[in-house]
């Protein structure tokens, strides 16, 4: 009996290891296989296009891990591409162009800007979560915006990619969109790894019932803090990799409506899920690029289309997926 | 005398203009069971709030295990051992029933700043949750998902949580709410098997429960303490039977 039951759960876990596995493995082989098809025609275009995928499915990934496991809707996680991305330009227009220094730079700046921030939204609940980081969001949008040195509202050229102790590895595209896919897998497994960690349990313990959290022992506000300061870090890794493809920083990046596309990509692809940011991020920027090339007028249909899978796509385009998947099984 | 683990002193609460502890003095000695009984609105979640820390108290202090905790924070109580069950059952919906114990346990065993390792695996958490399942009967259970178990095993649940907290007080806010018949009799069950293990402030209002089980009653009426002893002198007071007991004991 008691054999029955455990090889029962064993089976469980088996069939539920290959099925938590198999999109990811998928996903990343085909980001691993894109420069190879990319070869035969429109290398650099494609290159960067995907690049840029993959840079903003960093940061989409560091605010499901808000969203999805913490109920923290944070709606200025653009700041900290902003901020990664600006410790790259500064660094550099001061000629310090070694991702050594300026890579960490980036995290720092990043991660303290979230603990500062985080220990006040932290205390607000909800809608005054969501307004409170649209606040430190737009503030450190207009830092950046006033800041006439490095270019204020015009941004600034980063005109030399960054160097890795001394070697130029960033400056070949194909090295820099493995370098790019490297830095998610890597903040993937990491989320991956946080979740199920004893920290995740007690983060995502608080998401579905703080009240609970707390009176077994648990003081709930420090694993969102550092939680949150995490999400923080991974954004900045995200604004350290934008200003190396994109060789220019602005202000824009850290706009409100940036903030709200990671949202979007969040919510399209599927809370919670992690495969599901990298998916949104993947749809949300290849139908940009898609419908921008159709129409200069292509807001009209993207606006529509997020409407329609507001409200009949609910649990985004992985939970369309696992639907279609129940239906085909019966 | 030994000393008690739990001693109320003068505590009072308003909300607005009503007085909803009044003048509360109560303490519980080890090992045993104080059920705290009174008709609805008398204030004895309030008082169970205060005592578990959710509700600040405006007069009086509260010493636990001989420590004044009147103003620890909820999370900071909890791991000092005052655990708690709540009226409206107050669980993890989406995680296993294992899971919502071996929590429990996690918080009172090593560090949580931990950002390695699957939690869920962890064998030095699962043993002692399921220790804690197989006293309220939910063993079997463990792998369900908490918020597909029925009524009365979610009540049984919320009791295995506060058990492997290894509470040096149990704070139980009506665990027999809304159960069925045979629900009940297991619960009472449960709860006699735990007496004397772990001291506990037992609200309920189940009188053949309350009067099978505690060691002494005290009797809440708008927020007052208006009697408390051994069950049979508490059965035999006129005034608690004209307050409250005379139209529950018919």
């Amino acid at each position: 009996m008691a054999e029955a039951a455990l090889s029962a759960t064993e089976t469980k876990t088996r069939r539920s290891l290959f099925a938590g596995n198999a999109l990811p493995i998928a996903i990343f082989l085909l980001f691993a296989l894109v420069p190879l098809f990319a070869a035969f025609r429109a290398e650099a275009y494609v290159l960067s296009l995907v690049t840029r995928v993959m840079i903003f499915a960093i940061a989409a990934l560091a605010l499901d891990l808000l969203i999805g496991y913490g109920a923290l809707v944070s709606f200025g996680h653009a700041a900290f591409i902003g901020l990664g991305a600006y410790a790259v330009g500064i660094l550099a227009s001061h000629g310090i162009n070694d991702a050594l220094i300026s890579l960490p730079a980036a995290l720092a700046l990043s991660g303290l800007f979230a603990l500062a921030t985080g220990i006040v939204c932290l205390r607000t609940k909800g809608v005054y979560f969501i307004m409170i980081t649209l606040a430190f969001g737009q503030m450190a949008y207009f830092t950046a915006s006033s800041l006439a040195p490095y270019g204020g509202d015009d941004g600034l050229t980063v005109r030399m990619r960054s160097t890795f102790a001394g070697l130029p590895v960033f400056a070949n595209d194909r090295a820099l969109y493995y370098i790019c896919l490297i830095a998610l897998l890597g903040a993937y497994l990491l989320c991956r790894t946080l979740v199920a960690s004893r920290f995740g349990r007690v983060y995502r313990g608080a998401r579905d019932n703080p009240l609970r959290m707390g009176t077994i022992g648990f003081d709930v506000y420090r694993f969102q803090l550092v939680a949150y300061v995490i999400a923080g870090m991974l954004g900045g890794l995200s604004g350290f990799l934008l200003a190396n493809a994109a060789e220019f920083v602005s202000p824009a990046y850290m706009s409100w409506q940036r903030s709200g596309e990671l949202l979007i990509m969040v919510i399209f692809g599927g809370i919670g899920t992690l495969n599901g940011a990298i998916i949104g991020a993947a749809a949300f920027l290849l139908a940009e690029e898609w419908l921008s090339g159709i129409t200069e007028h292509w807001k009209v249909i993207f606006g529509p289309l997020l409407v329609v899978v507001a409200l009949f796509a609910r649990g985004g385009l992985i939970g369309v997926a696992e639907r279609l998947r129940r239906m085909v099984r019966g | 005398m030994a000393e008690a683990v739990l001693r109320i002193q003068n505590l009072t609460k308003n909300f607005g203009g009503l007085r909803v502890t009044d003048d509360v003095t109560l303490d519980v000695m080890p090992g045993e069971l104080h059920a705290v009984i009174g008709p609805n609105g008398a204030g004895k979640t309030t008082l169970i709030n205060q005592i578990s820390g959710l509700l600040a108290p405006d007069a009086g202090t509260i010493l636990f295990a001989g420590e004044d905790v009147t103003n620890v924070p909820v999370a900071a109580r909890a791991q000092r051992g005052l655990a708690r069950s709540f009226q409206i059952t107050s669980i993890l919906p989406r995680f296993s029933v294992l899971e919502n114990v071996a929590l429990a346990v996690q918080a009172r065993r090593g560090t949580s700043f931990r950002f390695f390792g699957h939690a869920a695996d962890e064998e030095v958490l699962n043993a002692p949750a399921m220790a804690a399942l197989a006293q309220v009967g939910l063993a079997e259970r463990a792998d369900a998902l908490a918020g597909e178990l029925s009524h009365g095993e979610k009540r049984a649940l919320e009791l295995a949580i506060a058990l492997a907290m290894e509470p040096k007080l149990l704070l139980l806010d009506e665990p027999m709410a809304g159960t069925g018949h045979d629900e009940t009799e297991r619960l009472v069950a449960v709860l006699h098997s735990l007496k004397g293990r772990f001291p506990m402030v037992l609200v309920e209002h189940d009188m053949t429960a309350v009067f099978a089980l505690a060691d002494r009653i005290s009797v809440l009426i708008y927020g007052r303490i208006l009697a408390s002893g051994p069950p049979a002198q508490v059965r035999a007071d006129p005034q608690v039977v004209t307050a409250y007991l005379g139209e529950e004991m018919e």
